[in-house]
């Protein structure tokens, strides 16, 4: 059998995929990050909290209310973003003109009650959420038998980025939302109501992390602290494609996916911090990350 | 209105005679209490097998013993299963609040810290969460007792069930850590001694490990017949949810949770689960007993159900008190050590795990039950999850006194 550096080429095939697929969720996560952090300027800390929050919706529909996961795929980013409209309205749009700082602690401060909130109610251990049985299944691919519904995660992610670039880097939408990036005042005096535009790109950003909390509701356990683990590789995703770079975050999301799945075969121990290792290579050697602009 | 001096003298006087009276009684109260400090995971993911469900145990246990002529008090922190914080919270709770006896102590990461720290200040601890059977071994001391189950127990009894089913070949999925380390180190010796081999593992990062399929993919191209999960909580559940999406249970190879609670199992859903075989100390549904001990603490630990390591917590709070009224509590808050050996002098009797004993080097004997886990149509209900397959006595259960190495006994 072939190798490489002692690992069988199928199963390094298959690390790649899996890889890739896991790169599919930081890319999604991340993605809404930087959209966040891009046309807000806020540092969204509870995005981990909002992936869970997601997830748990998605729970809460099928458990009260019998409603199925292609509902829940709709129903739970909407209502999660709309929450995140609330907030937005509520008290981070008092922050706007203030340090970085205050918004990741308030932020920060809200994913921790968030969180507190849900355990409260139902504990650590996580809640049940199957798969559907469209998606249940298997494809022997020769070299790995891959999950049908790891392939429709890959799938709906690349959707989902490809659409979110498009609506900001190709629609009228998205030109109004870089203008007011750069000149709010003046995209006003247009007589483009930018306030309740920047309220619905925060909703939007939420509703991506929500979404990514629906898509893993099947395969990782839904529990109040899902979103934590997860929400630091993704900023140091977010950091290492250059913060508020839409296209980094999507590019930086896959590629840092395959690099973990790899160290996963050669160094499990590392895989939980080679992202981080690259993340002070790429800091040193291009402070404005990857794909940002310094 | 002018004061004299007499005045002034009488007044600072009666004062300071006032001011002592609280600060007496205060005293002389504190002498007759018994502090309790439950330390455990309160928000992560060992929160639902310890955390707050614990501490209402624990008062379980106290309010059973209230009017025995001393009081009785319990605190409870969060170590965040961070061995520095954990010691920090038993330090400041030794020297500063007066606590005699740590309790529950999930994480053996944490455990074996908390351990060495009760041996230095000469205090109780009675473990009842930690897996780590070093606790009783070649770490083992004399001011700490290993309550409800540890890494040996599950590597024989749920281990040794596999191995005799056939799966004589193992791949480790492992939890890099104090527990995942001896929970393979032990299942390792089994399987060995029965003839099988072990054929390869990975160490998967605790905390922050969401993703398990690669490792299962590598289990699986490894092509041993069993793979063996020598983690817990989120990783056990996240590993068998994905086993499923991949296939590998359908195609033949077995999983071995060698440590799953019945919250892991409620957690993953019937339909996931059934089938995996598990061992378990306690259950709520076993026998009459242990049905009262669950209709006492439900309410107060709802929507959570009372796992082996509450009854633990329980039990072991119950028979220190016992203890501390049989010898005293002067006796038993100065000398912790003399505490711990007058705790295995007592035999043990509780609704939880019936009648045991506490050996030399700290280890609670009492039964091992494997359990395999009902199918959806078997289950009359919510937590009716396990079928009975098979009882260890206490005795035969747990590591031999004399295979641990532990100092107490050698010596």
């Amino acid at each position: 059998m072939d190798e490489i550096f002692g690992i069988p080429t199928p199963l390094l095939f298959g690390q790649l995929l899996l890889g890739l697929i896991n790169g599919a969720f930081y890319a999604m996560l991340s993605l809404g990050l930087a959209v966040i952090f891009g046309l807000l300027n806020i540092i969204n800390f509870t995005h981990g909290a909002q992936f869970m929050m997601g997830a748990f919706v998605a729970w809460m529909l099928l458990h009260y209310l019998g409603i199925g996961y292609w509902w829940a795929l709709i129903l739970s980013p909407l209502l999660v973003g709309l929450t995140g409209v609330i907030l937005e309205r509520t008290m981070i749009c008092r922050l706007y003109k203030m340090d970085h700082l205050y918004g990741m602690l308030l932020t920060f401060g809200i994913s921790l009650i968030l969180e507190g909130i849900f355990r409260n109610q139902y504990g650590s251990s996580g809640m049940p959420y199957r798969i559907p049985s469209q998606l249940s299944g298997a494809w022997d691919l020769g070299f790995m038998f891959m999950p049908v519904y790891r392939g429709w995660v890959v799938v709906f992610a690349l959707f989902a980025c490809i659409t979110t670039w498009l609506v900001i880097e190709k629609t009228r939408l998205g030109a109004y939302l870089r203008a007011a990036t750069e000149n709010a005042p003046l995209v006003q005096a247009f007589g483009v109501n930018v306030p309740r535009m920047i309220t619905l790109t925060y909703g939007a950003g939420v509703a991506l992390a929500a979404l990514a909390g629906v898509l893993a509701a099947p395969i990782y356990s839904v529990n109040p602290q899902m979103g934590t683990n997860l929400i630091i590789v993704v900023f140091a995703v977010v950091v290492i494609g250059g913060m508020g770079s839409i296209l980094g975050s999507v590019l930086t999301g896959f590629g840092l996916g395959i690099i973990e799945g790899l160290t996963k075969v050669f160094y499990p121990e590392a895989s939980a911090t080679v992202i981080f290792i690259i993340m002070v290579i790429v800091l040193l050697a291009r402070p404005a990350g990857l794909f940002g602009r310094a | 209105m002018s004061l004299s001096r007499r005045d002034i003298l009488a007044g600072s006087a009666g004062a300071a005679a006032f001011g002592a009276l609280p600060y007496r009684s205060a005293k002389a109260q504190a002498a007759n209490t018994i502090r309790i400090g439950v330390l455990n995971d309160m928000s992560g993911m060992y929160r639902d097998i310890s955390g707050m469900s614990s501490v209402v145990c624990a008062r379980a246990a106290v309010q059973e013993f209230a009017g025995r002529g001393f009081n009785v008090e319990v605190l409870s922190a969060d170590h965040q299963n961070r061995a520095d914080v954990g010691v920090n919270i038993a330090r400041q709770w030794i020297d500063r609040e007066g606590v005699d006896v740590l309790l529950d102590v999930t994480t053996s990461s944490v455990a074996l810290a908390v351990s060495d720290i009760c041996r230095e200040k000469n205090k109780v601890h009675i473990n009842c969460s930690a897996a780590t059977s070093d606790l009783t071994g070649a770490r083992c001391n004399a001011n700490t007792v290993h309550w409800t189950y540890d890494t040996w127990m599950c590597a024989k009894s749920t281990g040794g069930a596999m191995v005799r089913a056939g799966g004589d070949s193992w791949f480790f999925i492992t939890a890099d850590y104090a527990f995942g380390h001896a929970l393979e180190r032990d299942t390792s010796n089994f399987i060995r001694a029965a003839g099988g081999r072990v054929l390869g593992q990975v160490r998967t990062p605790f905390p922050g490990t969401t993703d398990f399929s690669s490792f299962l993919v590598q289990a699986q191209a490894s092509r041993a017949k069993v793979i063996g999960l020598a983690n817990a909580g989120a990783d056990t559940t996240n590993c068998v949810k994905q086993a499923a999406e991949f296939g590998i249970t359908r195609r033949g190879i077995k999983i071995a949770s060698l440590l799953m609670f019945i919250n892991d199992v409620h957690a993953l859903g019937l339909p996931t689960a059934q089938g995996l075989v598990l061992t378990e100390t306690f259950y709520w549904d076993l026998n009459d007993a242990t049905r009262r001990f669950t209709n006492r603490v439900r309410s107060a630990m709802a929507p959570n159900m009372p796992a082996m390591t509450h009854a633990g917590t329980y039990a072991g709070a119950l028979h220190y008190l016992k203890t501390v009224a049989d010898m005293g509590v002067a006796a038993a808050k100065a000398d912790g050590a003399a505490a711990v050996a007058r705790m295995k002098a007592i035999p043990t009797e509780d609704d939880c795990f019936g009648k045991g004993t506490i050996r030399a080097d700290g280890r609670k004997l009492h039964p091992a039950y494997l359990f395999e886990v009902k199918t959806p149509a078997e289950s009359r209900g919510a937590w009716d999850y396990y079928k009975l397959l098979q009882t260890t006595p206490g005795e035969e259960a747990f590591r031999p006194l004399a295979e641990g190495n532990c100092p107490l006994v050698r010596s």
